[in-house]
């Protein structure tokens, strides 16, 4: 479970977030939606560390991400998966090295447990005859489905998704939205994805958070969105 | 302006310090420094064995035009020849040409890295990003550089040799007498001292640039640029001081 509270995040003298709150529960696709420069992203950075907000906490199990010794980061970094905006694949590397490579940083395991380790999560994601390619030769959907075989290396507790279908059809963004959602459910994950899509809203919005202008304006569920009497969520629906 | 400068420096060295830590992964490291050497080093050798050979040729021709005249015992040529190319060839324009090359190279790849958000990917994952792609390239440059500059020297020799050869104005006995002439191998040392210093300068400094690229490809096209510009006149900074100090 991850909770934040009270997030306040500037740039430059302008404030982005103004005291965001919410609960993110193990075991749920927690989505989190607005508008295009909503700052759901910069939200997510928050939660992830990559950002330092000005104010609030972020805990992960009790754990404060912005206030732990160096070892106590990076073993919590260990239990983080994370698959960005856009794939953010290691061009270096060919895409079994890239599932790969978390486990030959972190894992204790023999190579040859890490090799089928590795394997064993691009054959989740179904790519396992893709194992030789390089990020470069495959399609979007093909590199996001690898950044999650790479998320998902080291057995997360924490898996968080910025736009995991953007830029995809509707039939690979779906297939995306199953991977994360069975992933989420197989390991009791807390996941946090970050969507404007309507589609991943309807599919696998187990908990919803609505921000609009760095405010956390609804919360709920897929079931119960269509009710809500938020103005802002409204329009937003409306036009989707 | 002076604020940014100091600015600049300091970040440059807490990135610095963050970068001179243990690899988390000894056997990643090696690999990575492995690769990196033959990157930087092994593909590096070519241009430079070139660009020594012609200018140890260029060097005899000019001087034996332009500067020898009758008065002057023969062996000079082979003489200031060689002077030049310990003294400064091999180690500084040598260097500010990797600076060109490996710099620009260094700082586009780390900073491509930066834009498609594999150094945060990389960063989530709790790797020390500086640590885990800087340190395999200051290293391997670093190592590299003594070799190159080896090379260098020796190729602008046969460089002379060739066009004494060709050019048929100096005997190769007076050539050699030239080049053994008086030699300090102090000198030599020197040469390695400042482009072990100069290699640091390039890899650290195009790094720099690199990790710390905000936004897109044109930001990236400028990180090259500039880490080739200020690592360029670093080296002839710093040249100017260790000559100073090394020669004193
Ligand atoms: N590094 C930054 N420096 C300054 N402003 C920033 C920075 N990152 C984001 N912003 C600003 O924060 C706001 C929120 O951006 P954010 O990327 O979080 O939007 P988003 O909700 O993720 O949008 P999208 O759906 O398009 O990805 C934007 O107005 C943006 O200009
Ligand atoms: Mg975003």
């Amino acid at each position: 479970m991850i909770t934040i509270t009270d997030i306040h995040k500037n740039f430059e003298h302008q404030e982005i977030l103004h005291g965001i709150s919410a609960t993110f529960d193990a075991g749920k696709t927690n989505l989190v939606i607005g508008r295009s420069g909503s700052g759901k992203t910069v939200l997510l950075r928050c939660i992830v560390g990559l950002l330092t907000p000005e104010r609030g906490e972020v805990l992960f199990d009790g754990r404060d991400i912005h206030h732990l010794t160096k070892r106590e980061t990076t073993f919590l970094r260990q239990e983080i998966g994370m698959l960005f905006q856009g794939a953010a694949l290691f061009d270096s590397m060919d895409v079994l090295h890239n599932v790969l490579f978390p486990l030959e940083m972190f894992s204790s395991k023999t190579y040859q447990e890490q090799l089928q380790r590795a394997r064993f999560c691009l054959d989740r994601v179904g790519l396992s005859d893709a194992e030789s390619k390089m990020p470069s030769e495959l399609s979007g959907g093909m590199q996001k489905r690898v950044a999650i075989a790479r998320a998902i290396a080291l057995e997360p507790r924490y898996l968080f998704c910025d736009e995991p279908n953007s830029g995809l059809d509707p039939i690979s963004s779906r297939i995306i939205d199953r991977l994360i959602s069975d992933i989420t459910h197989e390991y009791s994950i807390t996941t946090i994805v970050n969507t404007h899509d309507m589609g991943s809203v309807r599919g696998i919005g187990e908990q919803i958070l609505f921000i609009h202008e760095g405010r956390a304006e609804w919360t709920g569920t897929s079931h119960n969105i269509n009710q809500a009497s938020n103005p802002h969520l409204r329009e937003f629906l409306k036009h989707a | 302006m002076l604020c940014k400068l100091l600015h600049t420096i300091g970040s440059y060295l807490i990135l610095m310090r963050q970068t001179f830590t243990r690899p988390q992964r000894g056997s990643v490291f090696w690999r990575q420094y492995v690769h990196e050497f033959y990157q930087l080093g092994y593909n590096s050798l070519f241009i430079v064995i070139l660009m020594s050979f012609f200018i140890g040729a260029l060097l005899c021709v000019q001087i034996k035009i332009n500067i020898w005249s009758p008065w002057m015992p023969r062996f000079t040529i082979g003489y200031a020849m060689r002077e030049v190319i310990l003294l400064e060839f091999a180690s500084s324009i040598i260097c500010i040409i990797l600076a060109g090359k490996v710099g620009s190279n260094i700082a586009s790849e780390i900073g491509t890295m930066r834009v498609t958000q594999q150094i945060d990917a990389l960063d989530v994952m709790g790797v020390n990003s500086a640590n885990h792609i800087m340190l395999p390239k200051i290293l391997a440059m670093t190592s590299a550089i003594p070799l190159l500059v080896t090379f260098s020297i020796a190729s602008g020799f046969i460089g002379a040799y060739v066009t004494c050869w060709f050019g048929g104005f100096l005997s190769l006995s007076d050539l050699t007498y030239g080049l053994q002439h008086s030699f300090e191998s102090w000198h030599l040392w020197s040469g390695y001292i400042k482009s072990l210093v100069f290699a640091f300068i390039i890899a650290s400094v195009s790094c720099y640039f690199g990790y710390t690229v905000r936004g897109g490809s044109i930001e990236v096209g400028k990180a090259g640029t500039n880490s080739v510009v200020v690592s360029s006149v670093l080296i002839l900074f710093t040249d100017l001081l260790l000559t100073n100090l090394l020669m004193a």
